[in-house]
């Protein structure tokens, strides 16, 4: 399993891998929105939390379906499925692979981007929190759709369409603590209820991936 | 070392070979005959447990058998060395060094795979199965694009080192491999039209 993690860290970092495409995303959506909605920082700071989470949302949603697709095209999600690897590490590999790749630069971006649309001071410990515990769910789930779809030619837009409405507790849970910290109230309960989302997700869907990449491998 | 009795598989939902009994020995290779479509590569997924078989059993010892599809599944942006090491340690095994001689990859051990000719990938491909080392091989047309230099030296490694040490194999392919192994026409074993496993399974 860990042999797969790296491997497909090293895919993502060499040329063509992709490594950098939600990251970029990301930044060119923050950028973009001050110049669509106008300079005003009140404005701005009211809708910064949803504009950050939805932008790293979109753009986890942009590499996923890199995740299984390769590895079926070239032969070796085939070869992966005979070896001795059970397939329900090969979904949490490529999960965490995604994650690493895509979650991890987004949640540490997010502060620095955040700082573009005047977040208020004490939301960015809450931005971080909140897009750390929630960027796995994405990934974890985004790995779900991706094995379902693998093997269709172009896949992507099914993929969307499957995926979007299962991240929307992840976006209403994480916006709405970053809001909550910037109105000064408690964050703790929309807290609590995306850590429960990522670690139902963490724990079930790869189980559920197994099975669907097992169906598509027949 | 491989026991096949009374096997059916489909593809597709479509049965396409049935009442398919066969043994393998240790040191023995079986090689699959047919036309295009008669089911070779499906018998050989079927085998590798990567998809179910309708009817029938396929015994082998668990955790010896390995599949190579006609797909090498080779990363063209990793070197050659790296391919390796990465089946190696799924595997849990190391690259052993004798591995680059036997299929003549000393020389392209720093390139990446995606420079590499089609042959060149192919014999990468299956180098994999000198490296993972496991006893019962389902091999689908391993010498495609392999010239005859190659296929010879396959033939070698297949005999001298994989059956030598008390492998088997089984290969669908339709070229002669020089080696002292029978043969397996499946013809006789397509599925009549009609035969159960019916086409229902798409659906389930």
């Amino acid at each position: 399993m860990k042999a797969l993690i790296a491997r497909d860290l090293r895919l993502a970092v060499r040329a063509g891998g992709g490594f950098g495409l939600g990251l970029a995303f990301f930044l060119i959506v923050v950028v973009l929105v001050p110049f669509g909605v106008g300079p005003e920082r009140e404005v701005l700071a009211r809708i910064a939390p949803g504009i950050l989470w939805v932008a790293s949302l979109l753009a986890a949603l942009l590499s996923l379906d890199r995740i299984f697709a390769l590895d079926f095209e070239d032969g070796s999600l085939a070869l992966l499925a005979t070896a001795p690897l059970p397939a329900e590490s090969i979904a949490l590999a490529k999960a965490l692979a995604h994650w690493i790749t895509t979650g991890l630069p987004l949640t540490l971006a997010a502060p620095l981007l955040g700082f573009l649309l005047h977040l208020p001071g004490p939301a960015y410990g809450l931005l971080l929190v909140t897009l750390l515990l929630g960027t796995p769910a994405l990934s974890t789930i985004g790995t779900f759709g991706a094995a379902l779809t693998v093997g269709l030619r172009r896949g992507g837009l099914l993929l969307s369409l499957l995926v979007l409405p299962l991240y929307v507790p992840t976006l209403i849970f994480g916006a709405e603590a970053v809001r909550r910290g910037v109105d000064g109230l408690s964050p703790t309960a929309p807290l609590m209820l995306l850590a429960a989302i990522t670690a139902a997700s963490v724990a079930l869907l790869p189980f559920a991936t197994a099975t669907v990449l097992r169906i598509n491998l027949r | 070392m491989l026991q096949v009795k009374g096997l059916a598989c489909a593809r597709g939902g479509v049965p396409v070979l049935e009442n398919l009994s066969f043994d393998v020995a240790a040191g023995q290779a079986l090689v699959l005959r047919g036309p295009n479509g008669v089911g070779k590569t499906t018998l050989l997924r079927t085998l590798a447990g990567l998809q179910p078989a309708l009817v029938g059993d396929v015994t082998f010892a668990e955790g010896t058998g390995a599949y190579a599809s006609h797909a090498d599944g080779i990363k063209t942006a990793l070197k050659v060395t790296e391919n390796l090491s990465f089946w190696a340690s799924v595997y849990d095994r190391a690259v052993p060094d004798d591995v680059y001689a036997a299929f003549d990859l000393s020389d392209l051990r720093d390139r990446m795979a995606g420079t590499l000719s089609a042959g060149q990938k192919r014999r990468l491909g299956l180098a994999r199965l000198g490296v993972i080392g496991r006893d019962v091989l389902f091999l689908d047309e391993p010498t495609v694009s392999l010239d005859g230099f190659s296929v010879k030296m396959f033939a070698d490694w297949m005999r001298d080192v994989h059956l030598a040490r008390g492998g088997c194999a089984v290969i669908a392919t339709h070229i002669d491999l020089g080696l002292d192994a029978p043969e397996l026409e499946l013809s006789p074993f397509v599925a009549a039209s009609d035969a159960r496993g019916g086409t229902d399974e798409a659906f389930l």
